[in-house]
């Protein structure tokens, strides 16, 4: 045999997209959500053997069908959308709080202890304003601890705010302890500081709470100069540096402002929807508002229906689950992980573009443009390399980091270009 | 290619393996088991004549789902309750996961929104947030498994409670544990005095005292030298903490184990060190086959039974419902038959019979002694706000002096610290 064989050509490969615009990615994410719930159909209609459309009617029964669905539905909602926006702002200057379940139900328990304690003793509204302040007090200094530690030593602050999950569970079952000594050490609902019913119900509150938060952290980070600083600190520490912002200081106020937020949700908990605190007031709610804020690309607009659709999910196939007379959690659970994974799967393509190779069927070796394109892509970038190493001015430097805040990597490739065009005309 | 090919061959393998392995692995193994014999006269109640309407429809709240060994014990026994009736499965709606906070307020109103004629609810702690939705709904009425408030200051007509006298249950349990220290004590494997049972619970309240004493007194009436060593957990369901018990009192001497805990962390711990074991809610012979001797648990369907028909005829439900031997509730599984000692059925019909006689007490004074002493007086707790208030020994004449447990309410409230057990730890 002589050596000529054939140079082997994948079916497909992936380019990098260098610009998408944003509406096309929403629909790429929109088609993967419908993906994902033809999906969970298929699998619930082979699992349980019925129709699909069935599924679909037990779905929206389980988030509307009842009055106390539904409310039950824009509730859940309201505290999900609420720790996803205290998380929000963390997240964008790239420091990854997981913490945000021990935030919220450190809050709870601060607020049950004043109603504990001071039950009875004051007037109903001092008490609510001592809770409401003990709340937000209680959350910021859980926050703000292992802020402090990552500004000043640099320490790591997903391990960190981990941890501080651990211990706020801890203590807070200690202190049901402390109150219930005997029984099986469950908290009955106090009758004191028990926030105002709008509308008859406990449902209402944390609605329109959920709705001011919302708009406020839209317009903090999109409008003030708060935002626009924590985004310089999310994409670089040094530009921020350069440009003479205090990373320290971003990093702990934009803690403050998260462990306030997750104090109204542990306040609106306690005091508004419980009554009490246990260690499933928050039930994983403020790990789950991590995945919210990622799907929504940070942007809290967007959090409105990821956390709406987070909810929908697991009310909907609990629903089906009870219809069906199964007394267990696990389909429910595998269809919700399957829709994230879904979801989730689906941010691989609006980062990477799938191309198909056309010539795989005909015989004849011939790069393909696509790939042309792509090793020119490389070329771009090699060579922009060079050029900031050599003699780039400070101006180019600027213009530069500008472009990388802009969170596009079409004009940096751009502007690199330009770069590469005018350093070309100086020599 | 050829690798391709193999690579996917392989694949396929290993999952048609995996299939034929896990279907395997649920063969139970009923070889293990020597019957034991139900009890013969057991007084059920005759529902032939009932008919319940079509929409007549039942609801039911979960702290867990049908994995937790406790909340499948009702549910199990649910649907016997509905197939016994005659009620269709769609006739029943279940709320499983449902934690003890609001959202047990929650699931209840939805039961009552979907059209639930009754509501059963399983946890302790679901009962607080039962009470502002039965207050609500006069017309429905709400049962809760193990509650204590129907015998306090702020019961209420629609809210139900229920139990049963599992004390009996795990007396008899105590004497097959008796009966198996006997056999070792004649065996020669150590000597009378050195007969000590561990026994792993979760939390120092009444439900839990009562349960390993009366199960103690079972040992002591067949093997009268038995010692206790009692070791807590401080959870109803922690396998690792529970494994961690039983190795622990094997280590101090325990020569059997038992446990009143949901995991399976105790039995496992035995089988691996070959020290018999009495377990609780269920059988655990085909995962434990050498070690498991009995187990006492209660059928809640005599209950749910009572229940379903009382409100569907309109009748009222017995506000503080015991279940007991006599009407199938307290029951024990098959004995295991690589562990039991030879004689364990006999002894237990027989000590069975002497209980639903009236002739046997499983708290008779004359039995045991608290600092020494034989008790003639005691006030016990029984409106769950752990201050004694009621009496709770009678006196039967001649001298004759027990503790009726569940007698005032059904929850049990026997939680005196006799003489002859140790314990190691207390959580409360």
């Amino acid at each position: 045999m002589t050596k000529t064989k054939s140079v082997k050509e994948p079916i497909l490969h992936l380019v990098k997209r260098s610009s998408l615009p944003g509406w096309k990615a929403w629909i790429i994410r929109a088609l993967a959500i419908l993906g994902g719930f033809i999906f969970i159909c298929i699998i619930c209609c082979a699992e349980l053997k019925t129709s699909p459309f069935l599924i679909i009617k037990y779905m929206f029964q389980g988030a509307f069908m009842t009055k106390t669905n539904t409310n039950v539905f824009f509730r859940d909602v309201a505290i999900l959308l609420m720790i996803a926006l205290a998380v929000t702002p963390a997240f964008k200057m790239k420091f990854w709080n997981i913490g945000a379940e021990g935030q919220v139900l450190i809050s709870a328990w601060a607020c049950t202890a004043c109603m504990f304690y001071l039950g009875g003793k004051v007037s109903n509204d001092t008490l609510i304003f001592i809770m409401l302040l003990m709340s937000l007090l209680a959350g910021i200094v859980w926050a703000v601890i292992p802020a402090i530690f990552k500004a000043i030593w640099n320490t790591n602050e997903t391990l960190f705010t981990l941890m501080m999950n651990y211990i706020a569970l801890q203590v807070t079952l200690y202190f049901i302890k402390v109150w219930v000594p005997t029984g099986t050490g469950s908290l009955s609902p106090l009758p004191y500081g028990n926030l105002p019913q709008i509308a008859g119900g406990d449902y209402l509150l944390s609605i329109i709470v959920s709705i001011i938060f919302t708009i406020a952290v839209f317009g903090y980070l999109k409008f003030s100069k708060h935002g626009y600083e924590i985004s310089v600190v999310g994409e670089s520490v040094n530009t921020a540096r350069y440009i003479g912002i205090s990373v320290k200081k971003v990093i702990i106020r934009t803690l403050v402002l998260s462990g306030a937020i997750c104090g109204v949700v542990g306040f609106l908990l306690a005091g508004g929807i419980n009554h009490m605190v246990s260690d499933t007031t928050v039930g994983g709610r403020g790990f789950t508002a991590v995945l919210v804020s990622w799907l929504a690309q940070f942007n809290p607009l967007a959090m409105v229906f990821t956390s709406g659709i987070v909810v929908f999910l697991s009310n909907g196939t609990t629903k089906v689950m009870e219809n069906y007379g199964i007394p267990n959690a696990f389909l429910a659970e595998v269809l919700t992980g399957i829709m994230f994974l879904i979801i989730i799967g689906c941010e691989f393509f609006v980062r990477y573009r799938v191309i198909f190779n056309k010539n795989i069927f005909s015989k004849k070796q011939k790069a393909t443009v696509s790939c042309d394109s792509n090793s020119l892509h490389e070329q771009v970038t090699v060579s922009v390399d060079e050029a900031t190493r050599s003699d780039s001015s400070n101006e180019d430097l600027l213009d530069k980091t500008e472009s990388v805040l802009t969170d596009d990597d079409s004009t940096l490739v751009k502007s690199d270009i330009s770069d590469v065009k005018a350093n070309e005309e100086v020599k | 290619m050829k690798k391709k090919a193999l690579a996917l061959v392989f694949a396929i393998v290993i999952v048609a393996a995996l299939c034929v392995g896990l279907v395997a692995c649920n063969n139970g193994s009923s070889d293990d088991e020597i019957v034991l014999p139900a009890y013969e006269n057991i007084e059920s109640v005759d529902y032939s004549e009932l008919t319940i309407p079509a929409n007549f429809k039942v609801g039911m709240i979960c702290l867990h789902d049908n994995k937790s060994t406790y909340d499948k014990n009702f549910i199990d026994a649910m649907y016997r309750a509905i197939d016994e009736l005659g009620l269709s499965r769609s006739q029943l709606i279940i709320k499983a996961n449902i934690p003890e906070d609001a959202s047990c307020t929650t699931a209840a109103t939805q039961l009552v929104e979907a059209g639930c004629n009754v509501i059963f609810a399983d946890s302790f702690g679901h009962e607080k947030f039962l009470v502002p939705v039965a207050k609500a709904n006069p017309n429905v009425q709400f049962c809760h498994a193990t509650g204590v408030s129907e015998h306090s200051s702020s019961s209420l007509p629609n809210l139900h409670n229920a139990f049963a006298s599992i004390y009996e249950g795990r007396y008899l349990a105590g004497v097959a544990a008796g009966m198996k220290l006997n056999e070792m004590i004649k065996a020669g494997k150590f000597t009378a005095a050195e007969a000590k049972i561990g026994y792993v619970g979760a939390y120092t309240y009444a439900e839990v005292i009562s349960g390993y004493t009366s199960f103690y007194l079972g040992a002591k009436s067949v093997c009268p030298t038995v010692k206790m060593d009692v070791q807590f957990t401080g959870s109803w369901y922690d396998y690792s903490a529970e494994k961690t018990a039983a190795e622990t009192l094997i280590a101090g001497g325990c020569k059997l184990i038992s446990q009143h805990a949901d995991s399976m962390g105790a039995p496992s711990a035995c089988e691996e060190k070959g020290v018999p074991n009495v377990a609780y809610n269920g059988s655990t012979v085909t995962s434990c086959p050498e070690t498991f001797i009995v187990s006492s648990s209660i059928n809640w369907t005599p209950y749910l039974k009572h229940m379903i028909a009382q409100v569907a005829t309109g009748k009222a439900i017995k506000a503080n419902y015991t279940g007991s031997i006599k009407d199938g509730s307290v029951i024990l599984t098959n004995i295991g038959k690589n562990a039991s000692a030879e004689g364990t059925v006999e002894a237990i019909v027989a000590a069975r019979k002497k209980l639903v006689s009236g002739e046997l007490y499983v708290f008779d004074c004359a039995n045991f002694t608290v600092n020494g002493k034989h008790l003639t007086t005691y006030m016990a707790d029984t409106d769950g706000d752990y201050a004694a208030d009621t009496e709770a020994i009678f006196d039967l004449g001649d001298g004759h002096y027990v503790f009726k447990e569940s007698y005032h309410r059904s929850a049990p409230y026997f939680d005196l610290r006799i003489d002859g057990i140790t314990l190691k730890n207390e959580v409360m």
